[in-house]
This record gives C-alpha cells, sequence and structure tokens, in this order.
C-alpha cells in the first residue's frame, strides 16, 4: 500500500485566515482586511488550482482563535474571527472547476443530521468535488457557547493525561458515530430512487429509500436524509490526527489522514500505527490515504526563507512552532523532503502557507512544477470528481440490494 | 390628494415538495441539481426580484406510516444552495427558511452573518419553528420541545441570534501593519444571554456583516405568530393571497406594530401566490384546469383526503363518492411532518361540508380536491395578471407577493419576460436595483439606524 519514489503524489493546502503564521497578516500581500470577503477566498482557491493541486480545505472553529489551546488569550494582534468554512467552500464552488473543496466542521456540537446535507449539498454544487474535514473540540468556552454540556478546563499538557486522554477518547468515539451517522446518511437514498413514473403518479420508489436508524451512546438518527445520494456517492471524509486515539478514528473512518511526522522514522511508524488499525478495522483493502501535514516558507533561496521566518517571528515576539514540522527553504529541497516522506508510506502531502499570499503562489508555481519535472506530480487534472483525483472509486450504496453489491465485489 | 402609489415587492419561492409542483410535465427539471437552482435564480435577477425563497423541512413526509412519494421527495441543504447562489447573482436576496427547534443560536448566527459576508448583504432568515417529535428523531435531543413552547423558543433563539449579530460593532478590524493591532477591542464578540431556553456566553466569532443582521422573515399565522411577527420580523411569508382575507390579515397585523414602537412600514406583508399565464384570459383559464389536473392525481385526491379523515381510504375510488365513514379525530395523525393538517382545525365540520359540495355539484373525490385545495392565484393575459397585482397592492391587501411556480425550473421564466416589463411600464415595479443589499430592494433601514432613530426619539 506503500508508495513507491516515482508514483505520484497528492497535495493539497491548507487555507487558513492570511496564514499560518501569526504575524502572516502583517505581510504586504497578506490582504487582511479582506478576510470576510468571497472575493478573498475566490482567489485563494483560484491560485490552488491555478497549480492542479487536488483539494484546499479549510480551517473553521466555533470560537475565536487563540494561542492557547483550552482558552481565549485575549490577544489583538493576530487574526480574529472566521466566517463558516461550509459556506465559504460552497460560495466557491462554482467559481471552480476541477480542485476538491473540503471544509472543517466541529462535530462535538453539531448535528450529523444537518451536516450531512450540507456535504451533500456541497457535493452537487460543485458537481462531485466535496469533501470534510472532521474536528472535535474539547474547548470549555465553545461549549459554553452552546449551553448543552459544561467542559472542565483543560490544556494540551492535561490532555496527555490518563484523565485527559479519557476524555480525547469520549470526544472522538463521539466523531466516529457522527462520520458512521453522515455516512449512512449519504446512502440512505439509493442512487435510482427518483423514477417519476407517471402512470402510478409516484416520484421516487420509496423502497429504495432507508431508515438508517443510527443509535449511539451519544445520539441516535432516523434517516433518510432530506437530500438524495450526492455526486461521489460518499464525499470524502478527512480528519487530522497527532497520537493513538485520533489515528484509530482515521484507520476506520476516513478516507484521507493528516498526520505531523517530523521526520522519516516518525512517517514510517505513524503510517505503521494506522495501516495496523485499518486491518483491524476490516478496511485492509480499501484506498486510505495518509498525508504529511508541513508548514512551509518557500522561497528561491533558503537564506531568503529563513530570514523572512525569522523576520515574522520578530513581529510575532517569538518564535513560531506548530505541531506540524516547519519548513523553510527552495521549493527544489521541499520536493526532496515530500520524495523522501512518500518512501515512508505517505501518499500525499497537506501544506500549509506560512504566509497565504506568498507561500501558496510558491506552491503553485515553485513547488508544483519543480514535482512536476521529477514525474512526481499530474500535469492536467485526470478525473472529474475529487475521489477521482485521488483513485478512489464511487462506492456501492451500503442498503443497495446484496445482488448488486456482490456483483461490484467479484468485478 | 390621492395616495401615492405603492412600489411592488417580488420574490421566487423555487417550487417545493407538495402538489403545486407539477413533476410529471415534461418540462419538469431536477429539484436538487445545482444547475435548476442556477435558472431559477439568474431568471429572477434578471427580472429585478427582490429575493429567492427557500423552504425547509426536515425529515420526509409519512402518511400511513410510509414515505410519501407522491410529490417531489428530497432538497438540498438551505444554506449550502443559498451561498453557492451568492456566487451566480449579484443583487437578488437569499432568503432561507430555518427551523428555530433544531438548531442552536450560535451556530446559526455564525451561518447567516456568514452568508451575509460571502454574498455582500443580501441574506435573510425565515423564522419557522416545530415540536413534533417525528422531526425531532434526526436529531440529538430528539422531540424535546412542549408545542406550548415552540413559540418561545422560536423568540429567545431569534432575541439570542440578534445579541450574535451585535456583538460586534462592525470598525473593531484595523489590520494596521505598521503598529500590529489587528483588533482594537480584545472583547469584541462578547455576549452572554440567560434565558428560560438559552444560558451561552463567550465570544462571537464572525464580525458584523454588511446588513448588519439579516432581514427576518417571520411565516405563522396563529395569534402568538402575528405578534411574534409584529414585534421581531420585518417581512411576513403569509398565506392570503386573496384581496379580502389579505386585507384583513393586512390590517390585522399592520395595526399590532405601534405597540412595539414600530412604524406602519418596517414590516412588509408578502404572501406566497402561484400564478398560470396565457395568451388571453380564456387559454390561461384553460392552462389553469390542466394544471390543476396534474396537480392532483388520483392518488393525490385520496392522501389528500386523508389528510382531513385521518383514516387509511386507499380503497376508495377517487373518481367515485366521497366516503360515508367519518374521520378520525384522535391526535395520532395519519400525515407526519406536514403543517398543512393543522390547517382543518374541525375535521368533521370539513367532511360535512365536502360532502354537501360534492353532493350539490356532483363531484367525485379527484373533483372536489381540486376545487377546495391550492387554487390558482393569479390566472390570466400578462395584462390581466399584472392589473391584478398591482391592485391587489395598492388596496393593501399585501405590499408584494412570494411567486411560486408550479414548473422547475423554467416556471417563472414566463412571468419574468412578461409581466414583470408590464409593471415596470406602469411604474410600480424596479427597473434598476435601488442598491447592494437586500435591505436596498425592500426599503428597510439598517439595523443600526433604525436603533439610532429609536436612541433619538
Amino acid at each position: 500500500m506503500s508508495s513507491t519514489p516515482s508514483s505520484p503524489l497528492h497535495l493539497a493546502v491548507a487555507l487558513d485566515g492570511t496564514g499560518w503564521h501569526p504575524a502572516s497578516w502583517r505581510e504586504q500581500v497578506a490582504r487582511p482586511r479582506d478576510l470576510f470577503t468571497a472575493g478573498y477566498w475566490a482567489d485563494q482557491v483560484a491560485e490552488a488550482e491555478g497549480g492542479l493541486l487536488d483539494f484546499v480545505t479549510l480551517e473553521d472553529g466555533l470560537g475565536l482563535q487563540s494561542s492557547l489551546y483550552g482558552e481565549l488569550d485575549g490577544r489583538t494582534d493576530q487574526v480574529r474571527g472566521r466566517l463558516d468554512a461550509v459556506l465559504t467552500a460552497s460560495r466557491i464552488a462554482p467559481l471552480t472547476r476541477h480542485i476538491g473543496l473540503v471544509p472543517t466542521v466541529i462535530v462535538t456540537h453539531t448535528e450529523p443530521f444537518h451536516i450531512s446535507k450540507a456535504i451533500a449539498t456541497l457535493d452537487y454544487v460543485s458537481t462531485g468535488r466535496a469533501g470534510v474535514r472532521v474536528q472535535i473540540s474539547a474547548r470549555p468556552h465553545e461549549a459554553d457557547h452552546f449551553g448543552r454540556r459544561t467542559f472542565p478546563p483543560i490544556s494540551l499538557a492535561e490532555l496527555r493525561t490518563p484523565a485527559g486522554q479519557e476524555r480525547l477518547t469520549d470526544l472522538f468515539d463521539e466523531a466516529a458515530d457522527y462520520v458512521e451517522a453522515v455516512r449512512r446518511l449519504w446512502d440512505s437514498w439509493e442512487d435510482d430512487a427518483e423514477i417519476r413514473d407517471v402512470a402510478t403518479g409516484r416520484f421516487i420508489d420509496r423502497d429504495k429509500l432507508h431508515y438508517i436508524d443510527f443509535e449511539g451512546k451519544y445520539f441516535s438518527v432516523k434517516g433518510p436524509s432530506i437530500t438524495p445520494r450526492p455526486p461521489q456517492g460518499q464525499p470524502l471524509v478527512t480528519s487530522l490526527a497527532h497520537q493513538t486515539v485520533p489515528y484509530r478514528l482515521v484507520a476506520r473512518q476516513t478516507d484521507v489522514g493528516y498526520v505531523t511526522p517530523q521526520d522519516s522514522e516518525d512517517a514510517r511508524a505513524i503510517v505503521a500505527e494506522i495501516r495496523t488499525e485499518q486491518e483491524a478495522a476490516g478496511r485492509a483493502d480499501e484506498l486510505l490515504h495518509i498525508f504529511g501535514d508541513l508548514v512551509v516558507f518557500l522561497d528561491d533561496d533558503q537564506a531568503a526563507a529563513e530570514d523572512r521566518r525569522a523576520r515574522l517571528d520578530a513581529l510575532a515576539g517569538e518564535p513560531y512552532t506548530s505541531d506540524a514540522r516547519v519548513f523553510a527553504g527552495t521549493p527544489a529541497q521541499l520536493a526532496d523532503l515530500l520524495q523522501e516522506f512518500a518512501e515512508a508510506g505517505l501518499s500525499g502531502f497537506r501544506l500549509r502557507p506560512a504566509v497565504a499570499g506568498h507561500d501558496l503562489p510558491a506552491v503553485t508555481r515553485g513547488l508544483v512544477p519543480e514535482l512536476q519535472r521529477r514525474g512526481a506530480f499530474r500535469t492536467a487534472y485526470e478525473a472529474d470528481t475529487l475521489r477521482g483525483l485521488l483513485g478512489l472509486s464511487r462506492p456501492a450504496n451500503r442498503y443497495a440490494a446484496t445482488t448488486t453489491a456482490t456483483v461490484t465485489a467479484t468485478a | 390628494m390621492s395616495k401615492p402609489q405603492k412600489q411592488i415587492h417580488l420574490a421566487a419561492h423555487f417550487p417545493g415538495v407538495n402538489n403545486t409542483t407539477v413533476w410529471s410535465d415534461p418540462k419538469a427539471g431536477s429539484h436538487i441539481e445545482f444547475s435548476s437552482f442556477v435558472h431559477f435564480a439568474q431568471t429572477a435577477e434578471r427580472a429585478k426580484f427582490d429575493f429567492l425563497f427557500l423552504a425547509e423541512g426536515l425529515r420526509l413526509r409519512e402518511q400511513g406510516g410510509k414515505i410519501y412519494d407522491l410529490d417531489v421527495v428530497g432538497r438540498p441543504d438551505t444554506f449550502t444552495v443559498l451561498a453557492a447562489l451568492a456566487a451566480v447573482t449579484e443583487h437578488l436576496g437569499l432568503t432561507g427558511t430555518i427551523n428555530s427547534t433544531f438548531n442552536e443560536p450560535y451556530e446559526v448566527a455564525r451561518q447567516f452573518a456568514s452568508l451575509d459576508h460571502l454574498s455582500g448583504g443580501r441574506s435573510a432568515w425565515n423564522v419557522v419553528t416545530s415540536w413534533d417529535a417525528f422531526t425531532g428523531e434526526n436529531f440529538r435531543r430528539g422531540g424535546f420541545l412542549p408545542q406550548e413552547h415552540r413559540y418561545s423558543r422560536a423568540k429567545e433563539f431569534l432575541a439570542t441570534a440578534n445579541e450574535l449579530f451585535d456583538s460586534w460593532r462592525g470598525d473593531e478590524i484595523v489590520a494596521d501593519l505598521a503598529t500590529g493591532v489587528f483588533l482594537d477591542d480584545a472583547k469584541a464578540g462578547s455576549f452572554v444571554h440567560t434565558g428560560p431556553h438559552f444560558d451561552i456566553h463567550g465570544q462571537f466569532n464572525v464580525p458584523r456583516s454588511p446588513q448588519g443582521r439579516p432581514v427576518i422573515f417571520q411565516a405563522g399565522d396563529s395569534e402568538e405568530g402575528r405578534e411574534f411577527a409584529a414585534s421581531s420580523a420585518d417581512a411576513i411569508f403569509s398565506r392570503y393571497a386573496t384581496l379580502d382575507g389579505g386585507r384583513a390579515f393586512y390590517t390585522d397585523v399592520k395595526n399590532r406594530l405601534a405597540k412595539y414602537g414600530r412604524r406602519h412600514d418596517e414590516l412588509l406583508i408578502l404572501p406566497a401566490a402561484s400564478f398560470v399565464l396565457g395568451d388571453t384570459d380564456e387559454e390561461a383559464e384553460e392552462l389553469a384546469k390542466e394544471v390543476r389536473r396534474l396537480q392532483v392525481s388520483g392518488a393525490t385526491a385520496i392522501k389528500h383526503l386523508e389528510f382531513v379523515w385521518n383514516r387509511d381510504l386507499s380503497g376508495y375510488d377517487p373518481e367515485g363518492p366521497l366516503p360515508d365513514v367519518d374521520p378520525d379525530v384522535s391526535d395520532n395523525h395519519i400525515a407526519k411532518g406536514r403543517a398543512q393538517v393543522r390547517m382543518y382545525r374541525d375535521p368533521l365540520a370539513t367532511a360535512r361540508e365536502w360532502r354537501e359540495l360534492a353532493a350539490a355539484n356532483n363531484w367525485s373525490i379527484r373533483d372536489l380536491v381540486i376545487e377546495t385545495s391550492n387554487r390558482q392565484n393569479f390566472i390570466g393575459s400578462p395584462e390581466t395578471v399584472a392589473r391584478t397585482i398591482n391592485e391587489y397592492v395598492q388596496a393593501d391587501a399585501s405590499d408584494g407577493f412570494i411567486l411560486v411556480p408550479h414548473i422547475t425550473p423554467s416556471g417563472l421564466d414566463v412571468f419574468a419576460d412578461k409581466v414583470v416589463p408590464l409593471l415596470q411600464e406602469q411604474g410600480v415595479f424596479r427597473t434598476e436595483y435601488e442598491g447592494p443589499t437586500l435591505r436596498h430592494q425592500l426599503g428597510l433601514a439598517h439595523p443600526d439606524e433604525t436603533a439610532n432613530q429609536r436612541a433619538a426619539s
């Protein structure tokens, strides 16, 4: 299942405000005052599509951004505020043709029924280019925005304690149930359920609509969806993971997992752990992409990239750190690193531009041509759907009559 | 001096999941594919309509324990479609029906504020309530809300959402590259709401949108619904599209405004209305009859009768007489997920009345349903329809209409091409949009102006 060095890589970019460095908004190219306009996001996604990238992810959250994990920081020197990611993706969909659109959804406080139809609809408006990145929130201040649950204070360090692990496990178990309910809702209409049979007056064949009857520890959902099965059948489900508990979610429920290895050895170990979980989940024969996340400062020479990073750190007043490896260098050096990671079993990468206005064009106009020269990246979009770009087939409907499923499985 | 001519407001309701929508017509297209929504929205914008309107349902309808299959079934997600339509239109308002029972204020306020930013100030929210455990089965909380609390939740939901919309002034983002100040107020978005339905606090994370708040619609017709609209809505999506019914409703609701300190023109009355156009009035009448036959098949007629009888009537012949058996008046209704069944408040009386009507006119079940349900509002040549609509508006039966075509997505085309130019010639409908936001088209003040006026008076 691991990629050979010559096999093409998949590339996504993670869009978040003016970029991932907290001082990125202070760069001349940053356009911070445009962040709450459709035009800003349309330009970002057009740039990514120009570089033939597989997809973009859009970050989101149900509270203001913070430099602290478990609480607000009251800072006014960084970007604060954001637009709903699903709606931003939908606003961009009619303006693009090929690139996948993968908004973030917080599963802890939202309704699987609503999100299922929202992503299905994103798939309709983009004609088969929708995905979703699911994320949990353990943050007490975000729970307070809903008033339905009270979460105790938490910090990143506390998340690593046994009590913290227990809470994480609980939230990720809920996320797994959420994805299960969403996936069943997507299948709750068979593809040919709409029959428009004038003779009998029936618009649908109701035997081809299915109650999903999902019942779990956290919620139950009856179904069927109000929205017919989306063009891709199952839009892409993705998740970011840093340790065993979320690796399990990636292995059981997603099509793409984002991981944060620091080096090849690390990457190999993470991939092995996820593959073991994938096998345990009975998905050994399914294609599950594992993408490496990297923060990138890209310039024509390494010193320029490092200088830019240092300059931004000085503006921010502290060195930038990240859960992902931070890369500062040239497109050729980054291509070397990506190919090295690919040998360790990663099939693609989600790059986080440090400064969106600078590093996104550096990816599309610097890194992409470099990878193309090496035969490691596409030179034209080869499929009409996001699943197609990632080599994922359109899945059979879990509720369709078993004869159909058997034929598909043996075909 | 004679009263000045009122300007008419027009909106387009995407054909819905009930039997007014004729899906069996060869011209009828998809209700799901985005291309249908694009065609419909661009037709409305070409005709300079105020806005497009989307209804919502959160559980597929059932009758007799089975998914109802005779009407259009299925629709896309309201917010997601509206956001995408913002990309293919420039001025058209985008009105979404969003339920206040199976949502939370923080999330809905984020979605509307985001839609307002992404559309440059064109969002509107039709606030609806429901309480039924049937719909609740699709959601985390199930059927948690008693019927008598649905308006109190809706009112508090809207009030809370308004607190969130107002939690940013609109000038906090300075993004000063030189000083490194992004936000001039660390407390931007702060809110605290404590009430019987919501106990929430924190900071809202969407800065103030172009319209400040989305335009608020209300659709309920009960006493509580009317008060809710008079106190908190910018417009009412009403079902009184006849001249007399419209005038009575209009007067009733507008008279309720004063007690909330609101002016007569701060609430628009916009009934849903259907239309059938022909080259001549006679041709339109013929066409209207044909459309009624298509809307009410024999199978549909039986199902419609079941709304009132609340019994399985599948053994009856739609071309035969009405059932002798009386309606079942128990609470457990055969039809689930339909507001329509609540219109028949006294089923025994309705049954009696219908039997008499059918006997007097020699009507079959199907004839009766065709005659008594869903009459088309405006039937005639373009001249007749334009004249009638204008008469109704000038007579204060409404401030305009939300038109519901019966064919998706092309059903609005002929109205846009033939009726709108006549209204424009009469000087009662815009030839250019008034401004960038939906509030401009509707003649509604920005919430900040309204607040300033109140403070000054």
